[in-house]
């Protein structure tokens, strides 16, 4: 699937925006851009699985809001930081 | 001339203060964008330096560097509670807080403290981090009772170890108390005795009270110093009932505040920056007026320094890891206001200068 991450999460991706994963939920394509990017995972997912507070995820558009979501391989995951500016 | 390790609310800076006629040198920001809490150099090595650093969306990171923030490396595993099993939903780390170096005979051992409270250690130079399950898991549920969020929510600070035993540790909790183990964290009792607690219905509570900021002195580690939400406190062990020497301050100025620096030689030479605690407690100079106290005899008597200070109007804070004391002869002072300057004093407080100003909101300095 394509993986669109937000400009804070460069330091991990080497300035790229736009990668691909794998994965059946938002759980797994995360372990999977864990695997490739060592460290991005816990900066937008908490040790208690919860997503961070100031972070979301779209998929195809839509909020996913549990790391059981499932997603199919031509969906479009869509990550922000959320406001927490200022 | 010092180099100053600066956390602030939008990154880290590295600033040396020049001397003389040479200006004050200023590095960074350092994970710009990020609230840089504290930013320590190990003492043991002289080489490493840790960061803690929180930014404004993603989870928070320690960083560690060994070129003076030249180039920096994240901790593989940075400090995280276990996984929660059941219905408990877990605590999560929001940010590191605090880090202090270990015993000089665990060369590679650090210590984090968090928020929400927790304690941490790394054996590996500040790369990866295990909890330390006594306190954690193993004492801090029994006390969490009396654990209340302060402004930025509750923090593990003012990590302590012996110099002469690496098992006997000292942490505080804001707010909670003082706590001390003996046999390297596996298990932890109260020390607060003595303690004034005026918050809580129970003065006399075990648990509960507001340490702002506690050291021992390196020298004489039986030597502790408290600055607490309810006044300066002294503590020579073995006893275990502190002594309120921030009573001996003038009563219009009182012994309110965050930080609290020792002279790296003299136990029984102190600093304290005197905070407004006064009905909403504003912890603002009281009247305006900034100034140091001073004590030379282990809080008996003090004696205010404020030369070169502003004599009014000066409204800014200084918080609890932001004021520290080098290794210089005599011993020079550094602070960093909530207003974004950084002041310095280079004969132990009687002449200040401001040495930097337009950075973000101070946390933190620390003398490399």
């Amino acid at each position: 699937m394509r993986v669109i991450v937000p400009g804070q999460l460069y330091d991990y991706t080497g300035g790229v925006s736009r990668l691909a994963a794998e994965g059946e939920t938002l759980g797994a394509v995360l372990d999977d851009l864990d695997q490739h990017y060592p460290g991005l995972r816990f900066r937008v997912v908490d040790e208690q699985g919860r997503i961070r507070r100031h972070i979301r995820f779209y998929l195809n558009r839509s909020p996913a809001t549990t790391l059981a979501h499932r997603v199919a391989p031509d969906d479009e995951l869509l990550i922000v930081g959320a406001l927490s500016g200022g | 001339m010092a180099i100053l390790l600066i956390g602030t609310r939008k990154g880290g800076f590295v600033l040396e203060t020049g001397a003389g006629r040479r200006r004050a040198q200023l590095a960074g920001p350092h994970f710009l964008g990020a609230a840089v809490n504290h930013m320590v150099l190990d003492p043991r090595d002289g080489i490493t330096l840790l960061a803690a650093a929180k930014p404004g969306h993603l989870g928070h990171t320690v960083y560690r560097s060994t070129d003076l923030g030249e180039h920096w490396r994240e901790a593989s595993h940075p400090p995280a509670f276990a996984k929660a099993e059941g219905a408990d939903p877990g605590s999560s780390v929001d940010h590191v807080f605090w880090l202090a170096p270990g015993h000089v005979d665990e060369p590679d051992v650090w210590y984090a403290g968090t928020s929400p409270p927790g304690l941490f250690r790394s054996e590996d130079s500040g790369d990866s981090w295990q909890e330390v399950a006594g306190f954690n898991a193993g004492f801090l549920p029994g006390i969490r009772q009396h654990v209340f969020d302060v402004p930025d929510g509750a923090i593990l600070h003012s990590i302590n170890v012996d110099p002469r035993d690496a098992r006997r540790l000292y942490v505080g909790v804001s707010s909670g108390g003082i706590f001390e183990s003996t046999d390297a964290g596996a298990h932890w009792r109260a020390l607060n005795r003595g303690v004034a607690a005026d918050f809580l219905p129970d003065p006399n509570a075990e648990v509960g009270h507001d340490p702002h900021r506690m050291a021992l002195h390196p020298l004489a580690p039986d030597r502790l110093y408290q600055q607490n939400h309810c006044g300066v406190y002294r503590l020579d062990r073995p006893g275990d009932t502190w002594s309120r020497i921030g009573s001996a301050l003038p009563a219009d100025v009182g012994d309110i505040g965050f930080p609290l620096v020792l002279h790296p030689r003299d136990p029984d030479t102190l600093w304290v920056f005197p905070m407004d605690g006064s009905r909403n407690w504003p912890r603002t100079p009281p009247g305006g007026k900034p100034g140091v106290y001073r004590s030379r005899d282990g809080g008996a008597s003090w004696q205010r320094q404020d030369g070169g200070m502003p004599r009014r109007n000066a409204w800014w804070t200084i918080k609890r890891q932001a004021f520290c004391a080098d290794a210089g002869e005599p011993p020079g002072l550094w602070f960093g206001t909530t207003s974004g300057e950084v002041w310095g004093s280079e004969d132990a407080g009687d002449s200040w200068r401001r040495v930097c100003e337009h950075l973000p909101e101070i946390y933190a300095v620390e003398a490399a």
